[in-house]
């Protein structure tokens, strides 16, 4: 413990102390702080959504920020990561029981022969963190895995990862099999991965290729309103 | 007895080591998604075509076709159990090819990363990737790999699992890591922070390094931060040919022979020892490299800029070193919990 600073007792902070004291203990990975802070909150009375959206929420996209910066890296990213998840799991009941409004649902998973999948748990995680809610499909997924997850949870994002030379045109396989079927154009497809690139992106017919787990929120963000607009208009 | 790569590393001003596995295999047939090891016992004579692209394009050291035959990522084939077995065979197809060539080549085992973060981060222990590697390792050796070959490896905790294991082999090694995000790897490990570390390990590589990564540009932004911090050790500089692009239904790499022949005498003006390729460098590259580097007398260490206007542009503004990461703006804390 530190000398010259004394503890925080999360419970006498004012709501906008609290607040911002949770988007730092997010920020440094504290997974028992954020919990106590949800269960603070709750008790005070705000709606699992506002807890959501102003704590983790916020949270997590300022560790985005700092990890599309190159100033975070992966460890910190995880832990920070592991923290939404330990408060996102007591709200989660809670927003479905309320019915609170949802941003979009993404299907991810790494494509058939790849192992390598800590981009892809960072990608799912920040999407949780954004309010998305997500299936992760984990590795060696062949294109029969996504078909089934598609045709289940009709999600409004698929997402594919591939970290090898040798696993990333299978991602143009499963795009294939999307326009084959006729159903491409009901999903905006997003890919990532190490090796990959936008111009990659673009050749194997992806919407999006995302340089990384916060440029992914960033852009499912963008796309998914694109959506809404043209459905809507 | 000194080692084959030892004895060359002192006789030579630099030393060829090889290019692509991944993207040599392809181009005979290897199906997306398929496990390259398997290769080893079941088409013994394309491996032994990779490894020929190699030798007879120049490369003095070569790399097993092993990068995945751990058994954290075989298992994802069913083939956990065959680790000592795809590993041998690997080491000897190249034992073979080495032998055959009249020159004096080093075969260098190739122990690729476990796919799986390790603790404190991840699940996987430090004892149980000190077994993996182990495991792969021994079989390699029992092949007739001359060094072991760590590569692609992002954080300080697998490298010293896979140094670790090759201790215990009393095995002479090397090890590279992926220089991957802003200049650093994926965990944030950086080029000089690389060369500290391997120069405070109790059973030190004989040569240390980077490869894949990004593109040659950065890759050589890289090596000229770890010629600093390395005082004198041996460095191994293995890029990519160049950017991955899709074209006509099969991974392109967009770095011509003549620019990979450019990156090679760079990456020995600046001071690396080992140079090679990674993915997309395919033999005419190696033979272009060799021809350049036996053509092109040493000139001075090239500047950044220099490298850029050779190679292309970064892909970063710094490699997240030195000042530009000290300098990184810290966010105002809040008093911090303990």
């Amino acid at each position: 413990m530190a000398d010259d600073e004394q503890d925080i007792i999360l419970s006498e902070l004012n709501d906008e102390e609290l607040t911002l004291q949770m988007h730092d203990d997010l920020y440094d990975g504290l997974k028992d702080e954020i919990m106590e802070g949800v269960n603070i909150l709750l008790e005070r009375g705000w709606t699992p959504y506002d807890i959501l959206t102003r704590t983790l929420v916020e949270g997590m996209g300022i560790v985005g920020i700092d990890f599309r910066d190159g100033i975070l890296f992966v460890p910190e990213v995880l832990l920070a990561a592991n923290a939404m998840k330990s408060g996102m799991s007591i709200l989660k009941p809670l927003l479905i029981e309320t019915g609170a409004p949802r941003l979009g649902r993404m299907v991810i998973g790494t494509v058939k022969g790849d192992i390598h999948d800590i981009g892809k748990n960072l990608v799912a995680m920040m999407m949780e963190g954004a309010g998305f809610e997500v299936t992760d499909l984990g590795i060696n997924n062949a294109v029969e895995n996504y078909l089934e997850a598609i045709e289940r949870d009709q999600p409004d994002i698929v997402g594919m990862s591939a970290l090898l030379t040798t696993t990333m045109p299978y991602m143009k396989v499963i795009i294939d099999t999307l326009v084959e079927k006729g159903i491409r154009d009901d999903y905006i497809v997003m890919v990532g991965g190490a090796p990959l690139n936008e111009e990659f992106g673009k050749a194997i017919g992806a919407d999006a290729y995302c340089r990384d787990a916060a440029v992914a929120v960033e852009t499912a963000k963008e796309l998914i309103a694109r959506r809404h607009n043209s459905v809507g208009s | 007895m000194t080692d084959r790569l030892s004895r060359l590393l002192s006789q030579r001003d630099w030393l060829l080591a090889d290019g692509a596995t991944g993207t040599n295999l392809f181009n005979m047939g290897l199906m997306s998604g398929d496990a390259p090891e398997m290769w080893n016992v079941e088409e013994p004579a394309k491996i032994r075509a990779l490894y020929d692209g190699a030798v007879n394009s120049g490369s003095d050291i070569f790399l097993t076709n092993s990068f995945g035959g751990n058994a954290s990522r075989l298992k994802l084939h069913n083939a956990q159990h065959r680790v000592a077995e795809l590993n041998k065979a690997a080491a000897e197809i190249a034992r073979e090819a080495a032998d055959a060539s009249g020159r004096d080549i080093v075969v260098a085992g190739s122990l690729g990363p476990t796919g799986e973060l390790l603790v404190p981060v991840g699940p996987l222990t430090h004892a149980s990737a000190v077994e993996m590697f182990e495991e792969a390792g021994a079989a390699l050796l029992a092949g007739g790999a001359d060094v072991l070959w760590v590569e692609t490896i992002s954080s300080e905790e697998e490298m010293r699992a896979a140094a670790e294991a090759c201790a215990n082999l009393n095995a002479p090694w090397c090890g590279t890591m992926s220089f991957d995000t802003a200049g650093r790897t994926m965990m944030g490990v950086t080029s000089t922070g690389l060369a500290a570390f391997m120069k405070a390990l109790p059973h030190a590589p004989l040569a240390f390094g980077a490869n894949c990564g990004v593109g040659a540009s950065d890759l050589l932004r890289t090596m000229t931060g770890m010629v600093e911090a390395a005082e004198g050790a041996n460095l191994i500089a293995k890029g990519n040919a160049g950017i991955p692009k899709y074209v006509e239904g099969h991974i392109h790499y967009d770095g011509t022979p003549e620019l990979m022949g450019k990156y090679a005498c760079l990456a020995r003006d600046l001071g690396a020892k080992i140079i090679g390729g990674c993915c997309g460098t395919m033999p005419e590259h190696l033979v272009a490299m060799r021809r350049a580097l036996e053509e092109t007398p040493r000139q001075a260490k090239p500047s950044l800029q220099q490298i850029e206007e050779v190679l292309g542009g970064f892909s970063s503004a710094s490699d997240g070193t030195g000042e530009a990461a000290a300098d990184a703006p810290k966010r105002e804390r809040r008093r911090r919990r303990t």
